[in-house]
């Protein structure tokens, strides 16, 4: 099923290359298609109205490049609008100028708040901060012994007195001995909460009251769908919450919640929480977030990853192989050696553009029993015949697949998939999208799926 | 007559042998249902405002589109919405629903209800002990929903419960799952942190097998079903308990957030792939997200929703019951 958004505009607006200009018709037509994929993303019904009424405007008259196609320009244009609406200005955490800085952490149950809080803590540790923890959710059974565990892990003080003092007093002693003790920040855990909970939202409310929070933060799961904006704005009147924390990112939820909330409230997402490890915690981005919510994957995640296994200068010369054509199967072994090493390739490989939206690629996990065997095909394999696979016929098709234990098909279809690779990947470094047949043609597979209707307009 | 306790389990041979659970009152049910719709429409005022009875006063193309958004906006997603609005439209403009007001408010709360029920089967707990695994993504409400869970076929049903902690890997998982255990007056096996969560799975079946324990329920760690190791995990859990006793577990439940958007129906597929799950948890219904994704989930994979969670407490926990969802869903 390849839902990639710019291929169902390529498909929408198939006409438009040949009159240079989007027309009204057009746009109209574009809009329908980011309606539906913003509204699969869990992006709220009202946000993505008003969202697109904004696009249109941007769109029409949009001038269609020589080098991008009409849906191509589109997504384009949407992909700046969304940065720019979940970027902009966005507000750094507040530091105190003398005393603990304060930094209160509230959201529903489950979305991730006492992680988040041991996350922050080692975060801030990191940067030289002595950090301490204080845990006032007195409600879920062991959420204050949670806290000390993780909290020892981040290298983070915790501050509890169990579960039978209340917790607004709890914080304003753990505040009081974070002063005592010179910390830098305290972080205030607290219990999850519906924001229709009235008592429960009124000793939020205290509990900022006592403490004077320099930043509040709202902890949001990236799986939440139209319901993101209710909370929002319910916990912006009650807490004022400064910035979001959004929540297990490693997930495939597209996330359009994040959408939702800066939309309504105005409120930046501080931070991305993207594992269960401590380490799994970052600097929201707004680009890598628009492209994310589009169905557009995460190549900049892939690619930092990547930074981190290559080094600079092999980099670069990769880079200029891959313009000038002359990426060979050497070079895609050592990229796919890297590759290995970074993790299970199934995590990976739903970073690359559209590969989210593949949902075979997703579903079956890439066979690491493949890539022994590409590897070993490609190690039977002369330098010649790695640097010039177009040599690669007859006999020496036969030889290695001897040498690799393999048969002449699949020493075929690695000569093929390649190809076609290298092929992709020159269009990726000029600023092409694949297509989907492209990408099925190197996945192996084919074939689509009858795609979700949507009545309206 | 709304789903009960004695229809949503299904006890086997124990059926008949256990105590009279007490037959729940037209007063009591009535409460709870005045309950389960209030809490559904605490600030509910999103969805009255675009469904009332007032909306289906005039039928013409605004009502569909009213009647999208608000399926939209209750997370059902596009494809479900799409489905159910064209489905009425037509029964309308075809004649067999009158073009007025409440016949077709009645309809679509049918149409609704006739969703929700795709795949619709009791919760099996007819083996001896019977095993119930729950699984799901981080934070959706396991380990809770088993202390309700336990709790009731405790108190009401009077079977002697099992609980396997088998989350080892969260900070303090077990000492929660302890507290409801003992809340609930259930026993617990657990191991050390970082230990196998097979090996405590095993353990459990084992021990309530030796001690005659009616129900074994098993907890797990949240996972993301992105993980492709950690529902290979869950995997080889499921085939370490049905080691211990081949039928085993009978009944694998996921809990689904009722805040989840369209990443509800990923979960369940994916989760479904590794572990056949037999029905859904729709948890934290006492909040305002209608839970509408479990539409999508019966309609497109066929897994029923059996239980519902409204709250934090341990009678938190009800049979799903698809026409009060639906009736709930549209009522003033």
């Amino acid at each position: 099923m390849f839902d990639q958004l710019s291929d169902r505009l390529q498909a929408t607006l198939s006409d438009v290359r040949s009159r240079g200009k989007l027309s009204e018709g057009d746009v109209d037509a574009a809009m329908r298609e980011i309606r539906l994929a913003l509204l699969e993303a869990d992006v709220n019904f009202k946000v993505v109205k008003a969202f697109t009424k904004t696009l249109k405007e941007r769109c029409l008259g949009a001038e269609v490049l020589e080098s991008l196609d009409p849906g191509q320009q589109v997504v384009k244009i949407v992909n700046e609008e969304l940065t720019g609406l979940m970027g902009g200005t966005g507000r750094e955490l507040a530091f105190a100028s003398s005393g603990p800085t304060v930094i209160l952490m509230a959201g529903l149950q489950g979305s991730g708040k006492t992680t988040a809080c041991a996350k922050l803590a080692r975060h801030l540790a990191e940067s030289g901060k002595d950090v301490a923890l204080a845990a006032c959710d007195v409600y879920r059974p062991a959420a204050v012994d949670q806290l000390v565990t993780v909290g020892k892990r981040a290298g983070a003080a915790v501050y509890e007195k169990g579960t039978d003092a209340d917790p607004v007093e709890i914080a304003a002693w753990a505040l009081d001995r974070a002063r005592e003790e010179q910390r830098d920040v305290l972080i205030v855990d607290t219990a999850g909460r519906l924001h229709v909970d009235a008592g429960l939202m009124d000793e939020l409310a205290k509990i900022r009251k006592r403490t004077r929070p320099h930043d509040v933060l709202l902890v949001v799961d990236a799986m939440t769908g139209q319901d993101a904006v209710g909370v929002a704005e319910s916990f912006a009147e009650a807490a004022e919450f400064d910035g979001v924390v959004m929540t297990k990112l490693d997930g495939d939820a597209r996330g359009g919640a994040a959408l939702s909330v800066k939309a309504v409230t105005g409120r930046p997402i501080l931070f991305a929480s993207t594992g269960e490890k401590l380490e799994a915690f970052d600097r929201f981005h707004p680009d890598r977030m628009a492209s994310r919510i589009l169905g557009m994957g995460d190549m900049l995640s892939l690619i930092e990853k990547a930074e981190q296994q290559v080094d600079e200068g092999q980099a670069e010369d990769l880079q200029k192989k891959l313009e000038q054509d002359r990426f060979t199967l050497e070079d895609f072994l050592q990229q796919m050696r890297q590759v290995r090493k970074m993790g299970p390739l199934s995590g990976l490989i739903g970073m690359l553009p559209g590969m989210g939206a593949m949902k075979q690629l997703q579903n079956a996990d890439v066979d690491e029993g493949e890539l022994d065997r590409v590897e070993a095909i490609i190690l039977s394999m002369t330098p010649l015949e790695r640097a010039n696979p177009a040599i690669i016929k007859g006999s020496r098709r036969k030889r290695i697949a001897n040498g690799s234990g393999t048969k002449v098909q699949q020493v075929n279809q690695l000569v093929k998939q390649f190809d076609q690779m290298r092929k992709m990947m020159r269009q990726m470094m000029s600023g092409e999208q694949p297509s989907p047949q492209q990408l099925a043609q190197m996945a192996g597979g084919g074939g689509g799926a009858p795609r979700p209707k949507y009545r309206r307009r | 007559m709304p789903t009960s306790w004695q229809e949503i389990f299904d006890l086997g041979a124990r059926g008949s042998a256990a105590p009279e659970a007490e037959p729940e009152s037209e007063e009591r049910r009535r409460g709870v249902f005045s309950r389960l719709r209030e809490s559904l429409s605490k600030s509910r005022q999103a969805l009255t405002e675009e469904i009332s009875a007032s909306l289906f006063d005039r039928i013409d193309e605004e009502t569909w589109e009213r009647l999208e958004e608000a399926l939209i906006l209750a997370d059902a997603g596009a494809p479900t919405t799409a489905e159910v609005v064209e489905r009425l439209e037509r029964e309308v403009e075809g004649g067999s629903v009158s073009a007025d007001g409440e016949a077709v408010r009645q309809r679509l709360i049918e149409i609704l209800a006739e969703v929700a029920s795709g795949g619709r089967a009791p919760i099996d707990l007819s083996g001896e002990p019977a095993v119930l695994l729950m699984v799901g993504v981080n934070g959706t409400g396991k380990t809770t929903t088993i202390g309700k869970l336990a709790w009731h076929l405790s108190k009401e049903f009077g079977l002697s419960v099992v609980l396997a902690a088998a989350d080892t890997y969260r900070a303090a998982a077990a000492e929660q799952l302890a507290e409801w255990a003992e809340r609930a007056g259930a026993e617990l096996i657990r191991s050390k942190e970082g230990g196998d969560p097979g090996a405590v799975a095993f353990d459990a079946v084992a021990a309530a097998r030796a001690r005659g324990a009616d129900v074994v329920i098993v907890d797990t760690a949240g996972r993301l079903h992105t993980q492709g190791n950690l529902m290979d995990e869950l995997s080889k859990v499921r085939r370490v308990i049905a080691k211990q006793m081949p039928d085993a577990p009978h009944e694998t439940l996921i809990s689904i957030d009722a805040t989840t958007g369209q990443n509800g129906l990923r979960q369940a597929k994916v989760f479904s792939a590794a572990v056949e799950v037999d029905g859904v948890v729709l948890t934290k219904l006492d909040g305002t997200a209608k839970g509408g994704i479990v539409l999508a989930i019966a309609n497109e994979l066929g897994i029923p929703v059996k239980l519902i969670g409204t709250g934090e407490s341990l009678e938190d926990l009800r049979p799903f019951d698809p026409a009060d969802f639906a009736r709930a869903l549209l009522a003033e």
